[in-house]
Formats: structure tokens, C-alpha cells, sequence
């Protein structure tokens, strides 16, 4: 990120309202978009340094990075926005490598005429959840492309972490006998987003579970090392990411539907919109998958943080060439729990 | 939650499955079609079947609006939005059915087309309003559970007197075409489709009451029990069924009490008939042109007609080769039957419409029932 010039004059960013092309030209008013928001709200003494990249230091172990986009309408949506989702998606996905995420970095794509306010907003959000998740944004970069050619704002975040030498994660380390955990209610974000998105008016407001999830996977990993599984049920929900982990592993999956945390405003809204809660996006809760004679450690350590405490054992990993993961079903029966064919889409009548 | 799970309570199913145990003749079989593919998706979701003797059987019929809609008015669709630049306005699941060149709407929108998915007529309208200078179209399908809303948007434009609105209907009945599979020589001479009884289906029945089938029961001898959509609802009508082939009645039943009446919803029916008309003839996928089967905009809201307005020629259908959807609709074949299914069929790359509703036969099968069949050579690479 290019360093403002503090001798600028004081006409900020701010004062011109909305985003222009000179804001992505390399000129003054990109260095005072980048003083004035950026770095006013995201400080921290990587940023000050000031140069084209961020000197990070010796670290102790091996290194794990992850890259995220983030594209979401409407950019603001109850329990968050996309400025907190873009530090979210990113420290979860190096957390669920059993790392601990070191720093982040941060790409805006603006388009032309996006309000500044609405952009200042977004990166406040943006602070408090780096802040709240102990990961500091160390560099970053600023784009414009015309107006028609972006959706407000686009952001790019690629997470650095550091992992033990002792911790083993993967998707293909699911045995038969294994256990699988949730670490909460499924479905939360995606039905509060086409809450707003589709203007569907429900009585209650779902709040998206948005949240960094490193400090409970630090705690599950203090409780049970040997965790061989961790991933985080973002699209496609739990049925996309359970299929993942049983291809990975060349393993099938047996869940319980009843067993399966699901908040009952989420369940009434896809009820009411023809879905699959279990095909509905997360954005704060991971599924861990461990030995079975592990599981009541893991399980209770997760219930005992604030992120997991409505965790639950919600099946079991089985041996099958097929890879399918099937369910109990809440009536008695058995089917598949498939990942869908692209985007869900509502039911006719 | 309250009034749902009720009718997924994992011991009064125990119960009704005991109580269809008990009451089943061990020495025949039961082949009950369910219409609907409200009730396909609740059997196999549900996992119904597992709950079942072995004898009692489901066949799946053609009742999902999305599958009996041929691929000509899927083409006229795709001509709206591509040739004629209108707001094409459509329900979810149409927007994955391929076309005759093998497209769909999805493709038509990442082309440049304007399709939007909307989730009830109010959206269309809201989008009509919201852009004056732009054709809107309402692609209008479903039984007669979706036809009064489409009735009410229509009179709606002409009291607000919306000039760029319009409807491209394909609304069809339910009574015509449980009418032709039963007079179909499969059924009727044949016997390759056994069929001893029909899950009616309910949603209908709440807009045309349960009435209308009574001269099914009586003229084909089948009883027909109408039947709410949780799987309580078709487990509870599967042992109304099995009561009534018992006792060697055919009666019309009604099961869903809470909802459906013998009448109906007279105000949704003189919504429909204010706004609607009987096609001469309607050509269904599967099950061919079918007399008296579907409806029209009537000549009075003649400016609201998509059909009318963008002097849509209908054309004829070209189903795909080897696609096994028209016998499956009709109950003659099963999904595992087709060579398609599971191979190069899937509801990734679905070639029928029965593989793309998610109430298809196929698609539930695939979805919810492959593992009850599965083979090797059928399963989907890892990803």
C-alpha cells in the first residue's frame, strides 16, 4: 500500500463523496484515500512503515497462507458486513488449518461513484474485526474500474499463519469411526443475506454468524491435538463441506438430521423458501472431524467457548468406496445429503 | 417448530408405519403414483419409503410444473429474453431447464439476456414499476396453486394500468392430465404401469377443492386419497389407500382436512376464470397434447398476453435423444431406467427436466436416493 504524503492538502477523500478514477490513479487523491480511510482506521506498525510491501519478521514453524475474494450483496447485512466478512473468510480459512493466523492483507476493487462514507464504514468494520481477531492488515492495494464495471466493492484478502510442527489437518484424514462435530447452528448467514437480498420480510431478524474462529480452534487444539479435520462450512453449507472432506478422504459420512444445531427461524425461513439449511452458507462455524475416542474432549472443550457452545456431535465417518454422506432422517429414514448443482434455488409451489 | 414438526415426528410415523404394516395384504402389492412432486421431494427427503413394507410401492408421476413443461415454450422463453430484450421474470427453478440447443436461462442471463428470478408475481410487478421503459415479462408456470396469483398480478397491471407488463402463460391442469395417464393404454390395457390408487394433490385441491376427482374415482375405479405434502401427511394417505384397495373401495378421501374442502377456494376460482380461459389443446412433456389441459389469458386482458404482444409462434418440441423424461413422467419407466441417469444426466449438467426440478423424479432420486441403487460407474468424479 502506497504511504500518504502527510504535507498533502487537507481536501480529503471524503469531502469529493463518492469514489472517482483519480482515486485508483496513483495521484494525490489516492494518496489521501489511502491516509484518510486505510490507514486512519486500520493503523498498525506494519502499515507505518510505509514501504510497497510489509517486513514481517522471523517466524518459528511452517508457514500456511490463504486467499479469499469477497463479492456479497447487499455489502451490509444483519450481523455484518463485507468489510468484517472479508478478515473472517480469511483468518478461518488459515485457522482451519490448524494455524495460527499471523497477518492479512487487504485488496479493495472500487467502483466508480461508490460512496466514500459507505466505503469508510466498511473499513471501520474491517479494523474492529482485525482487531477483535488479534490479525493485523499489513498491506494492501486500491483498484477503480468505471462505473458498470464492479458492484460497489470487491475485497481481496490473502492470511498468512503459522502451524505447529505437531498438527496434522487435512481433508483426506478422516478414518471410519471418526467423529464429526459441529460447532453450532447451520445456516445462519446465508438465510440472513437473501433475507435482505430477495426483501423478504421476516418477523424475526437472522443475523449472519460471521466470526473469526481462531481463538476456538487454538482452544480445540489445546484440548485435542490430534484433530484431523477442520473445515469451515461456508457455500454450499454443511452438505457441500461434508461431501468435500468424504472425497478428500475416500470415505462415507452418516449423519443424524435431529443431531444437526439448527436455529428455528432459520429452519422456518427455509421452510418457507424451500431450502436445505443444510445447503444454506455459514460464515462463524467450523466442522471438526476427530477420533472417536476424542470426541467428548473436544466436544466439551468447544461448548466451554463462547463460539461453540452449541456444538454437537452430529455423525460419524464410515468406510465407503462411494464417498456418499447420508442422513438419519428426523422422520426415521435415510437419504443422501448431496451438495447441490449450483446455486439453490427456491422452490415453485 | 410449531405446525411443522409435528408432521415429522419420528414416533407417530413409527405408529403409522405400524398401523400400514398390520393393515397391508402380505399376499399382493400396492402401487400408489403421487401426482405430485411436492410429494416426490417429501418421500424421498424424508426418507418415507424406508418406512414402508416391501410391497407398497411409489410411482412417480408427472405432477412437477417445471417438468411437464415442454421444451418449445422453454425456447419461446429464451426468444423473449434474448430477441425481443424484455425483463425476462421467472421462478427459480425454471432458470436451470434446458432448452432445445441445450441452454437455459442462466446461460441466456451470463449472454447478456435479462432474466431476473423472482420469488411471487409481486416481484414482477415491483420490477415492472420500477422500469417504465422496459418490456416486463412474467413467465407464468405452474398447477392451479400458482395460477391465482398470476391472476392477480394480471388484474393488478390493468388497474394500475401498467403498460410493460405482460404474462407468457403456461399454466396447466391437474384433472386433464391424471385423466390421460389413466386413460393411457399403459395403464388401461397394458397393465406395465400398475396403479392402485393416487396421492391426490393438496395444493391443488386447496384452489380447486377435492371435489373434481370424484369422477376419477368413480370412472376409473382407483381411489384417490388428497394428501398434505409433510411426510405424516403421505404416510397417513398411503394407509387410507391400503384401507380403501382392502375394502375394494374408490373413493376420494381427504387426508390434508386442515387445508382442502370439497369446494375449494371460490375466490381464487373466480380470480382464475375472471383472468383465464381454456386452451383448446396444450402440448405436456411426456405425456403429448393433452385437449382442455391448460389455460390462456382471456381475450378481455388480451394487452397483458406475452404471447399476444410478442407474437410468440408456437413451435414443435425436440426432446433430447435417448432423455427417458416422457415415459418416466408417466410412470412407465423409473429414473434408474434411463441410460442418461446418473451417466451424462445429473443436476449439474441435467439433459431431461425431470433432473432439474428439484421435485423431478430424477433429480429426487439422484438427490436424495442414489445410495438405495448405487453403482460404481455412477457416482461423480471427486471434485
Amino acid at each position: 500500500m502506497t504511504v500518504a504524503n502527510p504535507r498533502l492538502a487537507a481536501d480529503t477523500a471524503r469531502v469529493r463523496g463518492s469514489v472517482d478514477m483519480t482515486h485508483g490513479a496513483g495521484g494525490r487523491a489516492m494518496a489521501e484515500l489511502i491516509r484518510d480511510i486505510f490507514h486512519k482506521h486500520l493503523a498498525n506498525q506494519y502499515l507505518a512503515q510505509g514501504n510497497d510491501g510489509a517486513l514481517l519478521g522471523n517466524v518459528s514453524g511452517r508457514l500456511v497462507m490463504a486467499a479469499d475474494s469477497h463479492v456479497i450483496s447487499p455489502l451490509f447485512f444483519p450481523g455484518g458486513d463485507i468489510g468484517a466478512l472479508s478478515v473472517h473468510g480469511t483468518v478461518n480459512d488459515v485457522a482451519m488449518m490448524g494455524a495460527r493466523p499471523l497477518w492479512l492483507s487487504a485488496s479493495f476493487i472500487l467502483e466508480e461513484g461508490f460512496s466514500l462514507a459507505e466505503l469508510e464504514k466498511i473499513v471501520v468494520s474491517m479494523a474492529l474485526a482485525a482487531r477483535q481477531a488479534g490479525v493485523p492488515v499489513v498491506t494492501g492495494d486500491t483498484k477503480v474500474v468505471e462505473k458498470g464495471k464492479g458492484d460497489g466493492v470487491f475485497i481481496s484478502t490473502t492470511g498468512i499463519g503459522v502451524l505447529s510442527e505437531a498438527t496434522d489437518i487435512a481433508g483426506s484424514n478422516a478414518r471410519p469411526g471418526d467423529a464429526i462435530i459441529a460447532s453450532g447452528t447451520m445456516g445462519d448467514h446465508g438465510i440472513a443475506i437473501l433475507s435482505k437480498r430477495e426483501n423478504l420480510d421476516f418477523e424475526t431478524e437472522i443475523l449472519s454468524d460471521t466470526q473469526p474462529l481462531n481463538d476456538l480452534v487454538a482452544a480445540m487444539l489445546a484440548a485435542v491435538p490430534g484433530i484431523r479435520v477442520l473445515r469451515d462450512p461456508t457455500r454450499g453449507g454443511l452438505s457441500a463441506t461434508l461431501n468435500e472432506i468424504a472425497h478428500q478422504s475416500k470415505v462415507g459420512m452418516v449423519i443424524k438430521e435431529r443431531a444437526v444445531p439448527v436455529k428455528p427461524e432459520v429452519a422456518a425461513a427455509c421452510e418457507l423458501l424451500g431450502l436445505d439449511p443444510l445447503n444454506v452458507a455459514n460464515e462463524g462455524k467450523v466442522i471438526a472431524i476427530c477420533a472417536a475416542h476424542d470426541a467428548a474432549t473436544l466436544l466439551a472443550s468447544m461448548r466451554t467457548h463462547p463460539k461453540g457452545h452449541d456444538a454437537a456431535i452430529i455423525g460419524e465417518v464410515v468406510a465407503d468406496e462411494h464417498a456418499l454422506v447420508t442422513t438419519h432422517t428426523r422422520l426415521g429414514g435415510m437419504r443422501v445429503v448431496d451438495w447441490i448443482a449450483g446455486e439453490q434455488l427456491p422452490r415453485i409451489c | 417448530m410449531k405446525y411443522v414438526d409435528e408432521y415429522r415426528d419420528q414416533e407417530l410415523a413409527r405408529t403409522v408405519a405400524a398401523a400400514i404394516a398390520a393393515e397391508v395384504d402380505h399376499g399382493r402389492s400396492y402401487h400408489f403414483m403421487e401426482f405430485c412432486g411436492g410429494h416426490t421431494h417429501a418421500i424421498f427427503r424424508y426418507g418415507v419409503q424406508d418406512l414402508m413394507p416391501e410391497n407398497v410401492h411409489f410411482v412417480h408421476g408427472p405432477g412437477c410444473p417445471v417438468c411437464v413443461l415442454p421444451v418449445s415454450r422453454l425456447d419461446d422463453a429464451v426468444e423473449l429474453a434474448e430477441r425481443h430484450g424484455v425483463i425476462l421474470c421467472t421462478y427459480g427453478d425454471m432458470m436451470r431447464v434446458p432448452d432445445t440447443k441445450q441452454r437455459n436461462l442462466i446461460r441466456a442471463k451470463a449472454d447478456g439476456a435479462d432474466v431476473r428470478m423472482v420469488y411471487s408475481t409481486l416481484d414482477a410487478l415491483r420490477i415492472a414499476r420500477e422500469n417504465p421503459d422496459r418490456q416486463v415479462v412474467f413467465f407464468a408456470i405452474g398447477f392451479e396453486t400458482t395460477t391465482p396469483p398470476t391472476a392477480a398480478a394480471l388484474k393488478a397491471a390493468e388497474a394500475e394500468g401498467l403498460k410493460n407488463f405482460s404474462v407468457f402463460c403456461n399454466h396447466v391442469l391437474t384433472p386433464p392430465a391424471i385423466s390421460h395417464i389413466l386413460q393411457s393404454p399403459e395403464v388401461r390395457d397394458l397393465g406395465i404401469v400398475k396403479i392402485d390408487g393416487f396421492l391426490g394433490p393438496s395444493h391443488v385441491s386447496s384452489v380447486i377443492g377435492s371435489r373434481p376427482y370424484e369422477f376419477f374415482a368413480e370412472e376409473f375405479q382407483k381411489p384417490i386419497v388428497i394428501a398434505g405434502f409433510e411426510p405424516l401427511d403421505v404416510m397417513q394417505s398411503v394407509l387410507m389407500l391400503i384401507r380403501q384397495v382392502n375394502e375394494g373401495r374408490h373413493e376420494v378421501e381427504n387426508e390434508y382436512i386442515r387445508v382442502v374442502t370439497e369446494e375449494g377456494n371460490f375466490k381464487a376460482q373466480a380470480l382464475v376464470s375472471e383472468v383465464f380461459e381454456l386452451r383448446k389443446s396444450f402440448a405436456w412433456r411426456g405425456l403429448g397434447i393433452i385437449p382442455k389441459s391448460a389455460l390462456r389469458v382471456r381475450d378481455a386482458y388480451a394487452d397483458f398476453d406475452a404471447e399476444k404482444r410478442f407474437e410468440l409462434s408456437v413451435k414443435a418440441s425436440r426432446e433430447a435423444k435417448s432423455c427417458e423424461c416422457p415415459s418416466i413422467l408417466r410412470g412407465v419407466k423409473k429414473p434408474t431406467d434411463c441410460k442418461l441417469f446418473a451417466t451424462v444426466c445429473t443436476p449439474q449438467n441435467p439433459i431431461g427436466s425431470c433432473m432439474v426440478s428439484p421435485e423431478g423424479a430424477c433429480a429426487a432420486y439422484w438427490t436424495y436416493g442414489r445410495f438405495r441403487e448405487q453403482q460404481p460407474s455412477k457416482l461423480e468424479p471427486a471434485e
